[in-house]
């Protein structure tokens, strides 16, 4: 089966500064993949150059065996296949919740504002923000902002949805209403590449698990070898770390 | 960013914050002691300036009763004009520089000569002093007789306005458009969103709020900058004065035409003050949002 992103060779730097050094990746249809690893390690700026907002250096980027890096391609068609969620929510803040989410639908998809809303609607349903429909970002709290995050992102309807440490920027009793909707979308079949630092839930909702490190992949498996018995003295010692700090 | 928790909603903290009883009397004790001392100080210039020597003079070059009923009819009929160049240019202002703006702000290789373009008049306009400009468009264009194209001065003279205060213009909006975070972009072009759909639909709503004061700043500029199209023969207000003064040595119709452009600029300084600290308030009130 044609993989439904294929990173080989992808090498970034930034002003010099090698960020991705030679990542290779595999991400199955429906497939679950988690990026570990502490900050600046190049998992944010590996899901920004899936979706083409940051330009690669070198390698390729395949989606659905297509590749995406070619000049030729137009991005806009790339990113319509596949939804970001960033760590600073960044809802539009003079739109209301509707609004965001619909933005993308009405313009870019074609869809009637009819239609629009009532798919919002719906969404906002399904993950109990209905009440919140007409309010604006600023009202909300940042748990129910990143919620609003991931439906703009899924209301255009994508085959793959990134996750940029979606719960970074949360506090710690809004983490969890951000993960449950990231686990019902495992349970519909959403093909995901998450960067994440909450390792807890890496370990259950992770198909597989690539523990980055200095802008390489040092170490991928299933969550149970990553977690349970890691090869890499770098991956052991990062682990502890977060055990340590009573994160796992 | 700070997380407001679930149950924050409505207008927040500022208005339901009442000012404690004892802070309002010391508040009423202020108002008193400034009223009074700008009685006297007030007090204090009006005698020092109507008792000195020159002052019957002064009053009968500038302040001359007769000559201010007598002019004030046709150099309001003059400033009826600058109202409509004002309003007309400042509409024209408002669009042409936005475009330009967003067109500075597209990227990509493809665009750079749309870019240059722009960079270059906008270096070039701000280099050329208006007043030159106006001369060069309002008595030349016209001189050339072109087929098409409206000979009227006064139709060159607010496009000169228009091209000059767009090119300043132009830069406020770029200013704006550089203050909405980065991030907002990419969330635009994430969900999909073409460069100038999202300029149009994300960057640019929020650089407009972000750069109000200072739009609004230049259209107090522009209300009296019109009448620099009086060295077009234009009649509008200063014209009108001058043509009064011509005829009777006595300035008064200056002062007429000075009161009229302050009466029209005033509001539009007091609704900059009172927008500004709607804006500070409402962020404060979100908590830096």
């Amino acid at each position: 089966m044609t993989p439904k992103i294929e990173v080989t060779d992808l090498v970034k730097s930034f002003e010099g500064k090698i960020v991705l050094r030679d990542v290779d990746l595999e991400v199955a249809p429906h497939e679950v993949v988690c990026l570990i690893g502490s900050s600046g390690s190049g998992k944010s700026t590996l899901l920004k150059c899936i979706n083409l907002l940051i330009p690669i250096d070198e390698g390729d980027i395949l989606v659905d065996g297509v590749s995406i890096t070619d000049p030729m391609v137009n991005p806009n068609a790339i990113r319509q296949k596949m939804g970001i969620v960033f760590q600073a929510f960044n809802l539009f803040p003079h739109m209301t919740v509707r609004q965001n989410i619909t933005l993308s639908p009405m313009r870019v998809h074609g869809i009637s504002k009819r239609e629009a809303d009532e798919r919002a609607r719906e969404l906002l349903e399904r993950f109990g923000l209905a009440d919140k429909i007409d309010e604006y970002p600023d009202r909300l709290s940042g748990g129910q902002q990143q919620r609003v995050a991931i439906m703009r992102a899924l209301a255009t309807t994508p085959e793959l949805m990134l996750f940029d440490e979606v719960t970074s920027a949360l506090d710690p009793e809004l983490v969890a209403e951000v993960l449950n909707v990231i686990r019902g979308l495992k349970e519909e079949g959403m093909t995901m590449i998450i960067a994440t630092h909450e390792m807890g839930f890496a370990r259950d909702v992770a198909d597989k698990v690539c523990f980055l490190d200095g802008g390489v992949f040092l170490e991928t498996g299933a969550p149970a070898e990553i977690f349970g018995d890691p090869k890499e003295a770098r991956t052991k010692q990062f682990l502890q770390r977060i055990i340590d700090a009573g994160r796992l | 960013m700070t997380t407001p928790p679930d149950d924050i909603r409505g207008p927040s903290l500022w208005t339901s914050m009442r000012r404690p009883r004892r802070h309002r009397e010391a508040g009423a004790r202020a108002a008193i002691i400034a009223a009074f001392s700008t009685v006297i100080v007030g007090g204090l210039i009006l005698w020092w300036v109507l008792s000195s020597e020159a002052w019957p003079e002064v009053q009968q070059q500038f302040f001359n009763p007769d000559h201010f009923v007598a002019s004030w009819p046709l150099v309001l009929d003059g400033f009826w004009l600058n109202i409509q160049m004002f309003a007309v240019a400042e509409v024209l202002i408002l669009v042409v520089a936005l475009v330009m703006a967003m067109i500075r702000a597209l990227r990509g290789p493809a665009f750079f000569p749309l870019r240059a373009l722009v960079i270059g008049f906008i270096d070039l306009i701000r280099g050329i002093p208006i007043i030159l400009l106006i001369l060069l468009l309002g008595f030349g264009v016209p001189a050339l007789q072109l087929t098409g194209v409206p000979n009227s001065r006064l139709f060159w003279g607010v496009a000169a306005l228009v091209i000059s205060y767009s090119a300043y213009t132009a830069e406020v909006y770029r200013a704006g458009i550089e203050s909405v975070h980065e991030s907002q972009r990419m969330a635009g072009r994430s969900l999909g969103l073409t460069q100038v759909q999202s300029l149009r639909y994300v960057t640019v709503p929020q650089a407009i709020r972000n750069v109000i004061p200072a739009l609004l700043n230049g259209f107090v500029s522009l209300q009296k900058d019109v009448a620099l199209v009086f060295v077009l023969g234009a009649r509008e207000a200063v014209r009108e004065a001058q043509i009064y003064v011509a005829s009777t040595f006595n300035y008064t119709p200056y002062v007429v035409a000075a009161v009229l452009f302050i009466v029209a600029s005033v509001p539009v300084a007091r609704f900059t003050d009172w927008y500004t600290e709607r804006v500070r308030r409402r962020r404060q009130s979100v908590g830096g949002v």
